[in-house]
């Protein structure tokens, strides 16, 4: 077992992680790494085809090409969501070369990857530095990962690269459309996604980068998401993606009047905090909750006439009426989730493609996530300091990835929106499992119960004077919902094993994850 | 003879609830499978434990499928299969009072909406109050299959004690008597507020679960409501005696689902078979001193019909509906409010109502037309209505003389 510290949040990290010397995080905006960043190696024209086909065979091929070997570090992203099918074919070409213990690199993984487990079991990957979402993180929590998972929130994913905390030999770009140059559009082909904004920190550092598409166009493949000029080689494969599960038809709402009775305080709260007013800016998700936020808050605009500066995305259709209506003047779009999402950006120049790098990185000169007057997010657990967990269950298990999530913090007003309890399990503890957030970030919890404003945020609290909504404290939330499950939960069994470490978005460690008994 | 029982819902939409198998052992176990298991798997099993000893049965072994049941549930569920299986046992396990959960209700309250909850599903139970219903009925009756009336009614006791319903009226709509006399004597005296009856026909229904209440209530200062529920012809033309039938009762109801067959009609959007049956109830309501409740709006989608089944409900003199979805109540809710403009004449008859009595006038006269007294005691009900929806200030009087 490697040497444990306590970090300036009171949790136990390691020192050392995959064999590498890791800083326990220190607080917010304390840490400042110096130096140069990483920088990809030198490459010059002279070395690619002067008539601009990258083209290779097939994947066994470019990996080969890539020059592939054992230990190395093969990245992608996640902007098909649950409807990749393309890492799964690179593996399988991987397996193919005979190499061993790699690294994947992903920005998120999803539950339809979990037959990527076998790859784990047979020693061709040796771990995942990525969110570990469904399948993938109850494999690990049980410790049948060698390696330490790393998880990362997106603009520490940009930062981690940047300042060599992760170095991706082989960069894979899912591409729905390219040409033979390598430049690739996320809103042409049969699997179009939207933007590629993921998969530009990979593109621009990677030792090597192939773009994998089922659609070739020819020369020039515009909107140009990912420059060709950052690609080494191009492969076309029969399909990269089920365009069903990459994007829905339509984006539904939720039908649960808990969720719906949650998003509508949040938007109340929103509008009577003084938040909403002509040229503000929000970014809400497009989960269940969030969405329904979009909707109540669009409504209260429309009523109010009062119009939004910008919104981030996750796009969707209610996003993009908003916008159609003139209720907003740009989108800023991270990830389309449906199809009107899709169509929006591809037609409507005030809806406009970002990336980790613009909206969260942490070596950025400033980010967009900061400038949000308000977001909204989801949590899996928040203690009553408004410290708060995105990663991991109660009963110990990793189930989630991060996200954006730690980078959107930044905002002024950060909301999160959660039920009390959740199927008997409270979710305001008195520690929380994994500590993903700091509560100084924190402004305030958002239950059906009632809304807890953060002690910091006295302003808030003077801007709701008066107010019919049910302001209440964390700890009269937790009385609550604790008399209603029949008292606070047990401890969650775990061990001493760390499986994972969650890295704080300047890249200290700021929890680890231990192994479920 | 049986050997075993079971009782509840197992399976992934049974959210909030669990299945409980009871068996006659020698060597009495507990086997506990829970989706919750590593945080309350103590805490299930001392439920478990505590009643079965309540019932007297520890001697049973118990085989539990948890999907994160509260413990009242489980409690009932446990109850509930430990009396198939010895349907001799008069044993109850009673979750605590909870003391949040039980609170009185005026006679006179508004019961604009009162939103149905299916009485053998758990998962709706706990959030229901948050929505802020006027009531919330637990349905014993349709929404509960035949061979579940047992385990329901346990369920709907249990959660009557248990469950903190924020300040809404507890309805529960019992069975069609004379099942409903039996859920008559195992509810009253665990908090319910009203008894929903349905298919009522005859007056000396209300009189015999009036009776049967008053024997299980446990002390005379309870007070428990009827609303007896007219569903069909007969009911229709009984309607005044039976509302006039028992001092409980409060309001009467309508099913125009059952009303509609009776009459050897269909059910229509725009209810003209039903005009004369609603007209009916209004006036057999109004008559007997209760207030007369329209029936539910079942399309839980559409907020527009609903506004404007509200506004007819309300034209015809009705004050409230049933919902079947909480996001139908703030709906409703708006819709039963009185008008800006109605609060505003409103506010000026009571104004001129006021001035013409400081000046001894016997006549008063607003805008050369004369108000008379049923008009002003309408003006005054709107402008009580509109203070308890705070659509109205304390202090209106000034600000509608500055709009004149």
């Amino acid at each position: 077992m490697t040497h444990q510290i306590e970090n300036a949040a009171g949790r136990m990290v390691p020192t050392q992680v995959n064999g590498r010397e890791v800083v326990p995080y220190q607080g917010v905006g304390k840490f400042l790494p110096q130096g140069r960043k990483a920088a990809p190696p030198i490459r010059s024209c002279a070395q690619y085809p002067a008539n601009g086909n990258k083209v290779a065979p097939n994947l066994v091929e470019a990996l080969r090409r890539a020059g592939l070997s054992d230990g190395m570090t093969i990245s992608s992203h996640h902007h098909f969501r649950d409807g990749d099918l393309l890492m799964p074919q690179v593996f399988a070409a991987a397996q193919e070369l005979g190499v061993r213990d790699l690294v994947w690199f992903p920005t998120a993984v999803f539950p339809s990857q979990e037959p990527l487990i076998a790859h784990l079991d047979s020693g061709l990957i040796h771990h995942i530095e990525g969110s570990l979402n469904g399948p993938l993180g109850r494999h690990a929590s049980l410790g049948k990962m060698r390696g330490t998972g790393v998880l990362r929130s997106h603009g520490g994913r940009y930062r981690a690269i940047q300042d060599g905390d992760a170095h991706v030999d082989i960069a894979i770009i899912a591409a729905p459309a390219a040409d033979a140059f390598g430049n690739c559009s996320g809103v042409g082909g049969r699997a179009a996604c939207g933007p590629l904004g993921f998969a530009l920190a990979d593109s621009q550092y990677a030792d090597h980068v192939i773009a994998v598409t089922d659609t070739l166009v020819p020369f020039p493949c515009v909107p140009w998401h990912i420059q060709g000029n950052y690609v080494d080689q191009v492969v076309v494969v029969d399909q990269i993606g089920d365009p069903a599960k990459i994007v829905s038809g339509t984006t539904q709402i939720t039908k649960s009047p808990d969720q719906m009775l949650i998003a509508e305080y949040a938007a109340r709260f929103v509008r009577e905090a003084g938040i909403m007013r002509d040229g503000f800016s929000f970014q809400a998700g497009a989960g269940g909750t969030s969405l329904a936020f979009t909707i109540f808050l669009g409504a209260m605009m429309r009523d109010a006439k009062i119009k939004a500066r910008f919104i981030r995305g996750g796009s969707t259709r209610y996003l993009v009426e908003l916008l159609e209506q003139g209720l907003c003047d740009y989108i800023l779009d991270g990830q389309s989730f449906d199809l009107d999402g899709v169509r929006s950006m591809r037609d409507n120049p005030r809806h406009l493609p970002t990336s980790p790098f613009t909206s969260y990185n942490y070596h950025g000169k400033g980010n967009f996530a900061s400038l949000l007057d308000c977001v909204v997010l989801g949590a899996t657990e928040i203690d009553l300091d408004f410290n708060a967990n995105v990663v991991s269950h109660s009963d110990g298990y990793l189930l989630h990835g991060i996200g954006g999530w730690q980078d959107a913090l930044f905002s002024p007003c950060t909301i999160l929106t959660v039920p009390s309890f959740r199927d008997r399990i409270p979710v305001i503890r008195d520690q929380v499992t994994t500590l993903c957030g700091p509560g100084e970030l924190i402004d305030v919890v958002v239950t059906e119960r009632g809304i807890a404003i953060n002690p910091r945020r006295q302003d808030l609290f003077d801007a709701l004077r008066g107010t019919k909504l049910p302001l209440r404290t964390l700890a009269e939330l937790k009385a609550e919902a604790e008399a209603i499950c029949g008292g606070a939960p047990q401890p969650a069994r775990v061990g001493d094993q760390t499986i994972a470490v969650i890295s704080w978005v300047d890249g200290t460690i700021i929890d680890s994850v231990k192994r479920v008994q | 003879m049986n050997t075993s029982a079971s009782a509840g819902q197992r399976g992934a939409d049974a959210r909030s609830d669990c299945w409980v198998l009871v068996e006659k052992s020698d060597a009495p176990k507990i086997q506990i499978k829970s989706k919750v298991a590593a945080l309350y798997g103590d805490a299930i099993r001392a439920t478990i434990v505590a009643t079965l000893s309540a019932l007297d049965a520890s001697d049973l072994s118990v085989t539990m499928e948890d999907n994160g049941a509260l413990p009242f549930t489980m409690m009932a569920r446990i109850e509930a299969a430990v009396k198939r299986l010895r349907p001799e046992n008069s044993c109850t396990c009673l979750p605590d009072l909870n003391p949040a959960a039980h609170y009185s209700i005026a006679r006179t309250r508004l019961r604009r909406t009162r939103l149905y909850l299916p009485g053998n599903t758990p998962k709706f139970f706990v959030n229901a109050g948050l929505h802020k219903p006027d009531a919330i009925i637990l349905d014993l009756e349709d929404a509960v299959s035949p061979d579940e009336k047992d385990t329901a009614q346990i369920l709907v006791r249990n959660t009557l004690r248990a469950v903190n319903f924020y300040g809404a009226e507890k309805m529960v709509r019992i069975n069609q008597l004379p099942r409903g006399l039996d859920d008559a004597r195992a509810l009253s005296a665990h908090g319910v507020h009203t008894l929903f009856i349905p298919k009522v026909e005859t007056a000396d229904e209300v009189r015999a679960l009036d009776d049967v209440i008053t024997q299980s209530l446990i002390t005379n200062h309870q007070s428990l409501f009827l609303i007896p529920i007219i569903e069909s012809a007969r009911g229709v033309l009984n309607a005044f005696e039976i509302a006039s039938a028992s001092p409980r009762v409060v309001a009467l109801g309508l099913g125009l689902e059952d009303y509609a067959k009776d009459i050897g009609a269909e059910r229509t959007a725009e209810g003209r078979e039903s005009l004369w049956a609603r007209s009916q109830i209004v006036n057999a309501a109004r008559a007997a001193g209760v207030t007369p409740l329209a029936s539910v709006f079942t399309d839980v989608a559409n907020g527009p019909g609903l506004r404007a089944f509200v506004a007819d409900a309300r034209s015809m003199g009705f004050e409230g509906i049933g919902c079947l979805h909480p996001r139908q109540v703030p709906v409703a809710h708006a819709a039963f409010a009185p008008t800006p403009d109605e609060i505003e004449n409103a506010c000026r008859i009571a104004i001129a109502f006021k001035q013409a009595r400081a000046l001894g006038l016997g006549v008063i006269a607003l805008n050369n037309k004369m108000i008379d007294a049923p008009i002003v005691e309408r003006a005054h009900r709107t402008i009580r209505i509109a203070r308890a929806l705070e659509c109205l200030p304390a202090e209106w009087e000034p600000r509608v003389r500055d709009v004149e």
